[in-house]
């Protein structure tokens, strides 16, 4: 498992608005990319590009290449569907289904895709969750809606669906943004667990956050609100926060910025 | 000039009136309050008015059982006695073929609107569902009369009631499950997504049964309303006093053509005891199913 990202020349519109602009990056495999920058700087567009999830909104195209292990996953005959069970995604507000126990809600992706197998799934039930630092506080529980977790677990079952799927990579948008600081360091250390077999990508908004997690850091920025995003600088995280090369990402980083 | 200092140290400072309650204001309010309460009443007081009534008038005869097991064969408008089972069951029959023709079209085509729908067809198909709500019911019954009847030539028959009764009830369950379905937040289809489900499976799999409970309510709503009615019965389904079950030809009781027809001979008192009853059968029916819809609608997840 994990594949590394190899993305060239990337622009991204919505209509006729260009969101973001000539992005050029390499994600390697087993380790973790985040994403910062200011508000509407495109950082959740990429990440929404690289499982093709960007595709939902009606209008919304892109131009450039982006490489899974060398496959253009904007190639003629690449089905999104199975772009994106490839590459899994965890989202800003925990978003379990409703209507679903918990385990239910940990093998959605693959009951939904036809896997029947009680055994196997009940399986991967306890693996993913496992995986997710979750078992123990819901194993006594698993038939009991998902909506009655807390935030900060619900979350976590959110990626304990995500995984269960077994992807290649996990993107995670603003994961902890909704949650506690608790919740946050639960999901933080599960980030950590999770590198060593998937490859990462995650948005924040959290300055400390990036630095505490992730191995590359790609700074976002924008000219002017109504200009498109750019990829201002990425580099080994230890770099961008302590010796940046351009004074953009130092500004940001230090807060000095507008 | 006072400093700040000072302001912060509370010196200074005279202490606000919170007391006052000036007088234009209070007057407003008064007759706001009375506007609301008079409104209230108007509203109010013809629907308890019509409710007691026919509660009181209608009573009598629901608290036999024959009510509830016979039908009127043999019961002239003279005599008392007999029941309305014909007409329940009618009504019942009727509304539920009704309910099995319109419920997938009526739920498919808000998916359609929903889900999938953009551009020109989306707009045109939300228009025309906007105009087939605003059809008057007796249109309907004489637009399925022309067709069969006039133009095919075929024999009145309950099921042309049905096809009637549908294009009333299809609008009302396009809008109500449009309205549930865009409550579903757009989170859960982007987690379906994500975890590769195609589009169908999401729809099927995690948009509708969220919706589920909204989307029976919908439908128990509508079909209350078009059990009451009438236009298109007395167009295509004539009464009869026997209990009948064939759709497809013959005569079939409802609630509503029983009451008119008994309504007819109302000179005499069981006529009209009978014409009273019912009415509040009808009006029962109605409210178990507005009960039942009540009951299923606070379960929804959205």
């Amino acid at each position: 498992m994990a594949k590394r990202i190899d993305i060239s020349d990337l622009s991204i519109y919505y209509g006729a608005f260009k969101a973001v602009e000539d992005v050029t990056m390499s994600v390697p495999p087993r380790s973790v990319t985040a994403f910062i920058g200011p508000s509407g700087c495109g950082k959740s567009t990429v990440l929404r590009t690289l499982n093709r999830m960007h595709e939902v909104i009606p209008g919304a195209r892109v131009e450039g290449k982006v490489l899974l292990d060398g496959q253009d996953l904007y190639g003629s005959g690449v089905d999104p569907v199975a772009v994106r069970r490839t590459i899994g995604m965890v989202f800003q507000r925990p978003n379990p289904f409703p209507t679903m126990t918990i385990r239910d809600n940990v093998v959605a992706g693959l009951r939904l895709n036809g896997v029947r197998d009680k055994k196997r799934l009940d399986e991967i039930t306890e693996q993913s969750l496992r995986g997710a630092n979750l078992w123990n506080e819901v194993k006594d529980r698993l038939d009991k809606p998902g909506a009655g977790l807390s935030g900060g677990q619900q979350q976590r079952l959110c990626i304990a669906r995500a995984i269960a799927v077994s992807p290649e990579v996990l993107l995670m948008d603003e994961p902890c943004s909704a949650l506690d600081p608790i919740s946050t360091l639960a999901i933080e250390d599960l980030i950590n667990d999770l590198k060593t077999r998937f490859t990462i990508v995650i948005v924040t908004h959290n300055m400390q956050q990036a630095a505490r997690v992730s191995d590359q850091t790609a700074f976002f920025n924008l000219a002017a609100t109504g200009k498109p995003g750019k990829l201002v600088e990425m580099d080994s995280t230890s770099t961008i926060f302590n010796n940046p090369s351009l004074k953009a990402t130092e500004d940001y980083i230090s807060g000095r910025f507008g | 000039m006072s400093t700040v200092a000072d302001v912060l140290a509370g010196a200074d400072a005279a202490p606000v009136d919170l007391t006052g309650r000036s007088g234009t204001r209070a007057l407003r309010d008064g007759l706001a309050r009375v506007l609301m309460w008079t409104a209230f009443a108007v509203a109010v007081v013809p629907l308890v008015w019509i409710l007691w009534t026919v509660a009181a008038e209608g009573g009598r005869l629901l608290i036999h059982s024959t009510w509830w097991t016979n039908s009127q064969v043999g019961v002239t408008a003279r005599r008392v006695g007999g029941g309305a089972t014909h007409a329940i069951q009618g009504t019942l029959l009727q509304a539920g073929v009704t309910a099995l023709i319109s419920v997938p079209i009526g739920v498919l085509t808000a998916v359609y609107l929903v889900e999938y729908g953009r551009g020109r067809v989306a707009r045109l198909v939300s228009f025309m569902v906007g105009i087939l709500t605003g059809v008057p019911s007796i249109v309907a019954g004489l637009f399925i009369y022309a067709v069969f009847m006039t133009t095919f030539g075929m024999q009145r028959a309950a099921i042309f009631v049905c096809l009637a009764l549908t294009l009333l009830m299809i609008p009302t369950i396009v809008r109500s499950t449009e309205e549930m379905l865009k409550l579903v937040p757009n989170d859960l289809r982007e987690a379906s997504y994500a975890l590769g489900v195609p589009k169908w499976k999401t729809i099927s799999a995690v948009v509708l049964p969220t919706a589920f409970s909204g989307i029976v309510t919908g439908i128990l709503l509508g079909l209350a309303r078009i059990m009451g009615e009438t236009a298109p019965l007395l167009i295509l389904g004539p009464y009869t006093k026997a209990i009948t079950a064939n759709l497809f030809g013959g005569n079939m009781a409802t609630l509503p053509t029983m009451i008119n027809q008994d309504r007819d001979q109302a000179v005499t008192m069981p006529a009209y005891d009978r014409v009273w009853a019912a009415a509040l059968t009808l009006i029962l029916l109605i409210l178990v199913l507005n009960l039942l819809g009540r009951v299923i609608g606070p379960r929804s997840k959205v």
